[in-house]
This record gives C-alpha cells, structure tokens and sequence, in this order.
C-alpha cells in the first residue's frame, strides 16, 4: 500500500486532532492554526484527487490492519476524492470570506471554540465521505449536527437560539430514524460494513426474503436523511438558521452540512443497499414528488422575503429539491447530475451569503431590499461576486448551474413519459421562479438608493481576505462552468466505481 | 406458535412514544426525556439482538474458548458508543434549553417562538 493512499485516513484525523489543540489556543492562534489545518486539508484533498485520477478505481484501507467485524474501513475511488477537495475547498473560503464578522459577532473568549466546532465539522465531513462503515458513518453524522448546532448558535440573539432547537429537534427525529434503519439492516444482513451489507442485501432480494422489513430499512434511512438535509416540508428550521447566523456559519451550513447527509444518501442508494433494490420499494417516486413540491414552493417562498439573507435560505431549499430530484430519478444520470448540482449550489450558495454579508455591512447593517439599492457601487467586489452567485443559480451559460440545469433536463430524457414532462415542466417553472427573485435582487443592487437613507462613509471596505476570498469563489464557479464536461466525467466515471 | 419477541415489541413500542413526544410536546424538557426514551428504545432493540439465548457474556472466564459458548459482543459495543453519543446530544438540548429559559422565563417552545417574533418586530 502506498503512502499517499493512507491521505483519506490524514485527512479526517488532522481536523480530529487539531479540534482538540485549537480548544486550549488564544483565539489569535486558534484562528491561524484552523486556518492552516484547512490550508493542508485542501493540499492533501488535492494531491489525493490527483493521484486518483491516474489510479481510476477505488480501494479499501482498514484502519489498524484490523479485519470486520471489529475493524473499521475506509474506501476512496474517484468520486469520493473529487468531493472531499470540493469541501475543503469551500470550507476554507468560507472561513476566510467571513473570518471578520465571526470576529465581530461572537465574544472574543468564545472565538476559538467557533474554530473548534469547524474543525470538528471538517473531519466529521471527510469521515461521512470516505468512510465505508454504517455505524462510524451514524457517529459522525450526529458529530455533524452537534457542531452545526453549535455553529448557528454562535451568534447569541433569540432567532438563532429558537432556530438551533429547531434543527436539532428535527435532526434528533432524523437520525433517530436513521440508528433505527442502521439496527434493522444489521440485524437482516449481519454486517456492518457497506459492501458486506450490499452482498447480503442482493441475496436477501434475489431471494425474495424479507421484503418487508427491507422496505421499512429503506424508507426508515431514506426519511431519516431527507429529513436531516432539509428536504421541502422539512425545512422550518432553515430560514432563520442561515438567516440570522453569522455568514461563515450560513455559507457552511448551506452548502456543506446538507450536503453531507445527501452525500450519505447516495452512498446508501448506490453502496449500501443497491438501486436495483431501492427501485422496487418505490421511495425513489416518494423523494421525486416532495423534490418537485419543494423546487416550487422554495422559489415561491423566496419570492415573498424582503430580507436578502433569507431570501437566499429559501432558495436552498428549493436547490435541494432540484438535488433529490436527480436522485428521485434513480437512473446513473440523474444521479450525477445531482452530484454535480451538490459541487455547483455548494460553490455559489456560500458566495451569495458572504457576499450578501458585505453588502448588508455596506449598507450600514441592513439586510431588507430597500436598504440595500446602490450598494453594489459602495462594495463593488461583493457587488460582483453576488451577481455571478446569482447568475449562476439562474443557470447563466458558462457558469456552473447551467451545466446542472441541462444536466437535469437531459437525465429527464430516460424516463417515462410522464416523469419527463413533469421534470421538464417543473425545471421550467422554477427556473422562471429563481431569475425573478434573483435578477430582482442584482437590479436592486446596481439601482440609486432611495432618498433619505445615508449610508456609513467607510463603504464597507473588508479587508484583505473577504476580497480574496469572493474573488476566488468566483473564479472556482467560473471554472466550474467551463470545464463542466471534465468534472460530469469524472463524475460518471467515480459513480461507476462507487457502488 | 409461540409469541417471543417481546423486547422488540417493547422496544417498538417505546420508540413509537419517545417520537411523537420528541415531535409533538410543547414542553423542551419533555421533548429532551423524548429523545432519551427513544434512544434507549433502539440501545434495547440492539442488546435484544446480540443475545443469544442460553449462552454468556463474551468474556473468558474459565478457559473456554469455543465460539458457540458466547454472545455476539458487537452490539453491546455499538449500544455503548450509541449511549455516548446521546449523552452528548442530551447535554447540548440540555444547554440550549438553559439558554432558551434565561431568556425567555419559559419552557413552552410555542411561546418562546411568539416571544422571539414579538422581540424581532
């Protein structure tokens, strides 16, 4: 075994570990060394994406050389390697984009357990990405909520205290159901690990053992992370959480931490129970029609909001339901259109909340639309990177969630006639939808502020890394729409491997 | 036939409570002894699987080694990790219900929600 192929291992126990140190550090410290652990995080993520790249395939690392039952694995193929480095990468720039407002927003005594909780957040992500044992993956996952929690309650005011009970009320529900499916499926297949569990699954199908409990399994865990991820008639939580938090907060929760839970969903769609299997139960038509509602009713909810960050939260949720849709779809396609969805809402959502943060502070801390005209000239960087955010939600040629709209469409052509129209039609709709609220809200931004309104003379200036850190927000979102094919690619062919 | 599935049923049975109180209840205490309930539902459900009717704890004692005399240990190990984690789920809702009460001077979760809009406006 090479040494590069023990990275997957570094890279969930390098946060790990530094959570701990970072718990005793001054917040100067504490800030610099998250910061540098993040830095390595996106090396190593990159040189592990390259090196598999070349390897094409995938393999297992068994922690400690100890076998299952009582060993515990991790497995990286091409798909794995490409979403970890999307994560890092996204979690670095988010913390840089909105390290000044943390400082801001929080006491300076609490600063360093802020960074202890993102640090927790990144390795809790990387363990839910790589590893390849369904309880390891239930104890990180509820790592994952536990620090997210804490990460919307960071900033001390009532709306986030009542949004963090909010979301751990509904993610206690989710991952309850979730432990419950994990204990089921032990109990049918007897293994833990993910292919073990799959074999066994396959036999118990082809069999025709089981149906039952298989079904209540599927639906238990399908439901438990829906739930968790926010999908449409569960998302109350979300406005006031990405809302009212501090921005570094709303652009990790929005575009990591329900990621995460999806991107379990796929791996237990496409390696834990099969899709063959998953198909013939019909939770994939349950996830396709709350996709559906949810991509309607997000944009329609977000129409009515006149504060721009919870705009910008009601959107999310209708960006999750064009992501279950994919995987509604149950088809290779749509899958990876959806994954490819997860990289290009991930990249842009964390733009917009940081950049809709500057504006807000150039508009003397105000986030309601009518305070925010003309405040594209008095921030220009985040003027900038707002509109290509936007543009790209809209599904602008050249950026990425274009190439995720047509992806959608083209998986829609697969299916039956009756699916395809109601994709079609639905893509259709919340397309309208999204570049109503969304032009509506750049066209405010470039438009004379309205008389009577004055406005703090230092023009919102940021400083060194809010500037750096849209800039190259903007510049992954720009690449990610013109190298679109080589990343599906990569894409399809890690899905290949995947299951 | 005989019926012996009783700690599943049981167990089913308190998760069944333990949700709804979780979902449903006003009160953010109840609501926390919801969870606890409902976890420990599932920490029964699992120790009920890993035995194995007339053998012992996977602990040699007195030389015996063979595999058949044994319970099945791993998912008493995995009720013990499952523990740790409630534990600190517990104590985080816990936290934020302290938060929630200094604030507020109230427990009932709808009112504090009426309260926080009020406080917004």
């Amino acid at each position: 075994m090479a040494l590069w192929q023990s990275i997957p291992f570094a890279c969930i126990l390098l946060p790990l570990g530094s959570a701990a140190i970072t718990s005793v550090l001054k917040e100067r410290w504490a800030k610099y060394w998250t910061m540098f652990v993040l830095v390595c995080l996106v090396v190593l993520s990159s040189v592990f994406a390259g090196k598999m790249l070349a390897f094409s395939g995938s393999y297992t690392y068994m922690m400690g050389h100890y076998p299952a039952p009582f060993g515990n694995e991790i497995r990286a193929g091409q798909l794995e390697a490409v979403t970890a480095l999307f994560f890092s990468v996204i979690m670095l720039l988010s913390l840089m984009g909105g390290m000044k407002k943390v400082e801001e927003h929080l006491l300076s005594d609490k600063q360093s357990l802020y960074y202890v909780m993102l640090l927790l957040l990144s390795a809790a992500l990387m363990a839910q990405v790589y590893t390849n044992d369904l309880f390891t993956a239930y104890v990180f996952l509820e790592i994952m909520t536990l620090s997210a929690c804490s990460l919307i309650t960071a900033r001390n005011r009532g709306r986030t205290l009542v949004a963090a009970t909010r979301y751990m009320i509904m993610n206690l529900l989710g991952s309850g159901m979730f432990l419950l499916g994990i204990t089921l499926l032990y109990d049918l297949s007897g293994h833990l690990l993910m292919s073990n569990i799959q074999q066994a699954v396959a036999h118990l199908a082809a069999d025709g053992q089981y149906r039952m409990p298989l079904t209540v399994v599927i639906a238990l865990m399908t439901i438990g992370l829906s739930i968790k991820s926010a999908l449409f008639p569960f998302h109350t939580w979300v406005p006031d959480a990405y809302g009212y938090s501090t921005p570094t907060s709303a652009a990790v929760l929005s575009s990591l931490v329900s990621k995460g839970y999806i991107f379990m969903l796929v791996k237990l769609f496409w390696r834990v129970i099969g899709l063959d299997v998953i198909r013939s139960t019909g939770i994939l038509d349950v996830l396709f029609v709350f996709a559906m509602v949810g991509m309607v009713m997000g944009s329609l909810s977000a129409i009515r909001q006149n504060d721009v960050r919870r705009m910008i939260a009601f959107s999310s949720v209708a960006q999750i339901g064009y992501i279950f849709m994919g995987l509604g779809m149950g088809t290779k396609e749509g899958a990876a259109a959806a994954m490819f969805h997860i990289f290009a809402h991930g990249v842009s959502k964390a733009m917009l909340f940081l950049s809709a943060g500057g504006l807000a502070d150039a508009s003397g801390n105000h986030k309601q639309f009518r305070h925010l005209r003309g405040s594209g000239f008095r921030s220009p960087i985040a003027g900038v990177a707002f509109t290509i955010g936007a543009l790209s939600m809209v599904g602008f040629p050249f950026l990425g969630g274009f190439t995720s709209k047509l992806n959608f469409a083209m998986a829609a052509m697969d299916q039956s006639d009756i699916r395809m129209l109601l994709v079609l039609a639905v893509l259709a709709v919340s397309t309208f939808l999204n570049t109503v609220y969304f032009l509506k809200t750049v066209i405010t931004l470039y438009r004379k502020p309205l008389p009577g309104i004055e406005y703090p003379a230092e023009k919102g200036r940021r400083g060194f890394c809010f500037n750096a850190s849209l800039v190259l927000f903007s510049l992954v979102n720009i690449a990610l729409g013109l190298f679109s094919q080589n990343v599906m690619g990569l894409i399809t062919r890690g899905l290949s491997h995947f299951g | 036939m005989s019926f012996h599935n009783y700690e599943e049923m049981a167990a089913m049975i308190l998760f069944g409570i333990g949700f709804t109180t979780l979902l449903l209840q006003k009160n953010l205490i109840k609501k926390i002894i919801g969870f606890s309930m409902m976890d420990a539902a599932i920490y029964l459900f699992l120790a009920a699987k890993g035995y194995i009717e007339g053998r012992t704890a996977p602990i040699i004692a007195d030389g015996v080694t063979s595999m058949e005399a044994y319970i099945n240990p791993i998912p008493a190990g995995l009720v013990l990790t499952g523990i740790v984690v409630s534990v600190s789920v517990t104590a985080v809702m816990l936290a934020l219900t302290v938060r929630l009460y200094r604030r507020y001077h109230t427990l009932d979760f709808d009112r504090i929600c009426a309260l926080v809009r009020k406080e917004e406006q």
